[in-house]
């Protein structure tokens, strides 16, 4: 049976856009696929050393659920990206949801190949060294060379 | 049954105890069988999954005290 191939795009950079990405990587690796990322735009907060920057927003996120129910209004007030954030990352330790950077390691250990979008680096100005190790750097075509023969692509 | 290693992935959610089954799996000898007893509902699906993609034999599924109970035969 040849190696099955997925490749991921990874363009959101909040909590909760920061999960799906790493889940399914890590979890195709597990089961023997070969995996790439490409990080670019908001994606590449996903490749720092430091993920403690990365939270979650009620702000034009009507959907999440809140324990109580919250006027925009009050939603945009200092301060409440912040306790949406504490709250989310609690719930999630308290329901055995694996932390970024655990997933993360788990991804890398597994043999994922992240790249990181040159451009988008060079357009945000990103320092390289406050991105992790084992990372490589690409563009477009790096990145369809590697598609072009999977079996599933995804754009997240 | 009999077993040879045990994992308990009690507590994880998805989709750690696939991702952490295929790492007990690692260091064990083709034939060996690994016991695996997650809390996760989510995890009696996957584990029937992955034993099929990945050619590891699902002996045995069972639910124990709301635990979920695999038994693995590693490829």
């Amino acid at each position: 049976m040849a190696t099955k191939k997925m490749a991921i795009i990874a363009t959101k950079g909040a909590l909760d856009m920061a999960y799906p990405p790493l889940i399914l990587a890590s979890t195709a690796a597990a089961l023997g696929w070969d995996v790439q990322i490409f990080f670019t735009f908001y994606g590449l907060q996903l490749l720092r050393k430091d993920l403690s920057g990365i939270a979650i927003s009620p702000i034009g996120n009507p959907a999440m659920p809140m324990p109580v129910p919250m006027p925009v209004v009050v939603s945009i007030l200092p301060g409440m990206e912040a306790m949406a954030t504490s709250m989310m990352k609690a719930k999630m330790k308290k329901k055995g949801v694996a932390s970024l950077e655990e997933l993360r390691s788990l991804c890398q250990e597994a043999d994922v190949k992240f790249i990181a979008c040159q451009m988008t680096v060079d357009l945000f100005e990103f320092d390289k060294r406050d991105f992790i190790d084992g990372i490589e750097y690409g563009g477009a075509a790096m990145f369809m060379k590697f598609a072009g023969e999977t079996d599933v692509c995804l754009f997240i | 049954m009999q077993f040879d290693k045990e994992f308990d992935a009690s507590g994880l959610a998805c989709p750690l105890p696939i991702v952490k089954t295929k790492k007990a799996l690692a260091d064990m000898a083709s034939g060996a069988v690994l016991k695996v007893v997650a809390t996760d509902p989510g995890s009696v699906c996957d584990m029937a999954a992955f034993a099929e993609q990945t050619g590891h034999a699902l002996l045995e599924q069972s639910t124990e005290n709301s635990k979920y109970v695999f038994f693995l035969k590693k490829a």
